[in-house]
């Protein structure tokens, strides 16, 4: 069988786009595309034979056709469609894009305090567009970059584009959200977020993806982040994709001396997710901090893949990430871990865990540490299990009845994750969604769920 | 017999096939406080997760009547919800559940099955808060995790503020004087007798009669080799404390008795 997505179809996909939008954007801009696709072209779509790729198989991605065009005739969610996946009534900079498109009407974005901008990726290319280059022409030509990340680069169309300047502390949290409707035709959509602070800045970015209605699609997502000297970012995403999306995103971190970082990977949805986080320490004394929680049931794939690397002394980096999985899914951590040489002081820890609520489900956890420098501390740990019977007897003894008590053991389990986060609204929100997605302490199958309410007619 | 609260009746339990209980006998009335006293290993605990329903243990001969019904066909919840309640000798460290979390749950779903209504959040705070002063327990504990990095008199002391909490009929107290401090043993003592009433019932598991000091007991059970060896009133305990379980042994002795 011939794949309906391959490197012939997205090679002729970048033809069509370039032609289309080409002429519309500065030259360095087509060059560092064109730099991109001819670097997909050369990396071609991954296979279980790529090591970074050995556990998940694109092969159902692959015999999915996609249109790589947007959709602009699609209708736009109604408020109240959108309204749920509001983090909290507070004030925030809330910015959203429909099916891949930035929407001025449902966006809900004041003024930025100063001379800090928030907006669309689209609208400051056709305004601004030299402010992104420092931020576009350099991350496009990323040598060690994959071949999604190249497509994200070929492709992207929109997105969010962030700037604080030095010393400011944003006063609200940005709210990201991507929405994908009524996904009846498969398409592809190419996000990039770009989100640079200023040495001594701080803000909280959270980016959350999520699909109305019932389908296949692809999300490519790209996020990069730039943090001067002293600057602090806390980065949520959210993943509530639908049960048949494909969804593959990284978040690239550069991090300068004495900057913060701290992340959340929340995966709830997605048929087949991977993740990928890279922080770079490149500056005397930074930090970052990388969590997840993926809580997957069904046939569900997903994948994380961290790379912290040490380019500098002193910095330390903290990874915790936990994972429930139900049914038949399937759990993939790989944790890199780089500590150049002369990156003295180190101090980097790691730890995978993983709670299997049922036999069927499937995890691969592999942590690398390749250390080339002398007085480090470097660590990780792993732990796959079950809830532990003695818990369990311990609350039946108090009156809860065996869904009750494995729902409350199993949310105390992600809490570990969720209950770092600083932001009281945003961990309340996602508390709520994990017990959404919790039922009687097992995880929900929505993909047959959503099979069950609306099956899917066969159109060969 | 049948008017006691908790009947036993030649109760055998093993656990990976190894018989622990060789047929225990032990009537249990409203209003009455009963110390099951032992040395290690004679069945003390075995008897008390028998009767919470461990899963670990394998009831092979024998019956318990609980208010009439046959408690070892109940599943560990219902046990709980029909107003049994065991205090663990050891208890367990659940991470990531905030204890105040973990109370609620608890105490609603008993009160639903009383058929009683289930209290909201700051009802329950209220109901909390007067608890606590019965076990004098701070209320940083309510927001940590249940159990987790709790010295063992806090964990003690959780265990009887559930029991404050549920207000269970037969309470069934395993070892929970070990490992305190005397400090601790007051407070906690001082607990169990506030929760002492008419309509319910306490067995408290005890290796050292210590506790007994401060909680009185109505009869006193001697627990060796998985059988009642010697019941009496709560002389009988500080005559173990006297002479040790060693005493039990000269059969001489215990015949003259």
């Amino acid at each position: 069988m011939t794949d309906r997505t391959s490197k012939a179809t997205l090679l002729a996909a970048f033809a069509e786009l370039e032609r289309d939008v080409g002429h519309q954007q500065p030259a360095w801009l087509v060059g560092a595309r064109r730099a991109a696709i001819d670097r997909f072209a050369r990396l071609d779509l991954p296979s279980t034979k790529d090591e970074a790729w050995k556990y998940t198989s694109l092969a159902p991605l692959r015999q999915t056709a996609l249109d790589a065009a947007i959709d602009e005739s699609a209708a736009q969610p109604a408020e109240d469609e959108i309204a749920a996946f509001r983090i909290g009534d507070g004030p925030a900079y809330r910015l959203i894009f429909v099916n891949g498109r930035y929407s001025g009407k449902l966006s809900a974005a004041p003024p930025l305090p100063g001379s800090a901008r928030l907006g669309s990726l689209a609208d400051v290319l056709l305004t601004d567009v030299d402010a992104l280059r420092p931020y576009l022409a350099t991350s496009e030509s990323k040598a060690d970059e994959d071949a999604f990340g190249a497509l994200n680069a070929a492709f992207w169309r929109d997105g969010a584009f962030l700037q604080v300047p030095a010393g400011m502390r944003l006063d609200a949290p940005v709210e990201l959200l991507f929405i994908v409707t009524a996904p009846g035709l498969a398409r592809a959509h190419h996000p990039r977020t770009v989100v640079a602070l200023g040495p001594g800045s701080e803000a909280a970015v959270v980016e959350t993806h999520v699909a109305i209605g019932h389908g296949v699609y692809l999300v490519n997502a790209t996020t990069e982040v730039f943090l001067g000297d002293g600057a602090g970012l806390e980065h949520t995403t959210v993943g509530l994709d639908s049960a048949q999306a494909f969804h593959v995103g990284r978040t690239r971190v550069a991090q300068s001396r004495d900057s913060r970082f701290t992340a959340c990977s929340v995966t709830f949805g997605g048929r087949l997710v991977r993740n990928d986080v890279e922080a770079r320490l490149l500056g005397d004394g930074a930090a970052c901090a990388l969590n997840g929680l993926y809580v997957v049931g069904g046939r569900q794939h997903v994948d994380t893949h961290t790379l912290v690397d040490h380019a500098a002394p002193r910095a330390t980096s903290r990874q915790l990430y936990k994972g429930i999985l139900d049914g038949r899914a399937r759990g993939v951590f790989d944790g890199r871990v780089i500590v150049r040489k002369g990156s003295n002081g180190t101090d980097a820890h790691q730890t995978n865990k993983n709670l299997l609520l049922s036999d069927g489900v499937e995890v691969d956890s592999k942590p690398q540490l390749e250390i080339f420098a002398d007085d480090v501390k470097v660590s990780h740990g792993a732990a796959d299990g079950q809830v532990a019977p003695e818990a369990v007897f311990y609350l039946k003894s108090r009156g809860l009845d065996e869904a009750a008590a494995q729902a409350l053991l199993t949310r105390g389990f992600a809490s570990e994750v969720l209950g770092r986060m600083r932001d009281p609204v945003l961990r309340t929100w996602l508390e709520d969604r994990l017990a959404e997605r919790l039922r009687g302490g097992r995880v929900a199958d929505d993909d047959a769920e959503a099979s069950a309410a609306a099956p899917i007619t066969e159109t060969t | 017999m049948d008017r006691a609260m908790l009947s036993i009746r030649n109760l055998h339990a093993a656990v990976d096939g190894v018989e622990i209980l060789h047929g225990i006998d032990l009537a249990v009335e409203a209003g009455e406080v009963h110390a099951v006293m032992g040395p290690n290993g004679s069945g003390k605990s075995t008897l008390a997760q028998v009767l919470a329903g461990h899963p670990t243990y394998t009831v092979t001969a024998g019956e318990v009547r609980y208010d009439d019904q046959d408690l070892l066909a109940m599943p560990p919840e219902a046990r709980a919800r029909a107003g049994v309640f065991l205090a663990f000798q050891y208890p367990v460290e659940i991470p990531g559940v905030a204890n105040a979390t973990f109370l609620k749950a608890a105490v609603n779903e008993v009160r639903s099955h009383r058929g009683l209504e289930e209290l909201d959040a700051m009802e329950f705070l209220e109901l909390l808060r007067e608890k606590a002063k019965i076990v004098e327990m701070d209320p940083s504990f309510m927001s940590r995790p249940v159990n987790e990095g709790f010295s063992g008199g806090e964990k003690k002391r959780n265990e009887i503020l559930q029991m404050a909490l549920l207000e269970p009929r037969l309470a069934i107290l395993d070892e929970t004087d070990s490992g305190l401090d005397i400090d601790a043993l007051r407070t906690v003592a001082g607990g169990i007798n506030r929760l002492r009433r008419p309509d319910n019932a306490m067995v408290l598991v005890t290796h050292y009669q210590r506790l007994l000091n401060y909680v009185t007991p109505d009869h006193v059970h001697v627990l060796a080799g998985g059988r009642i060896v010697k019941s009496g009133g709560k002389e009988l305990a500080l005559a173990l404390e006297a002479k040790g379980y060693e005493w039990l042994d000269a059969p001489g002795e215990v015949a003259t008795r």
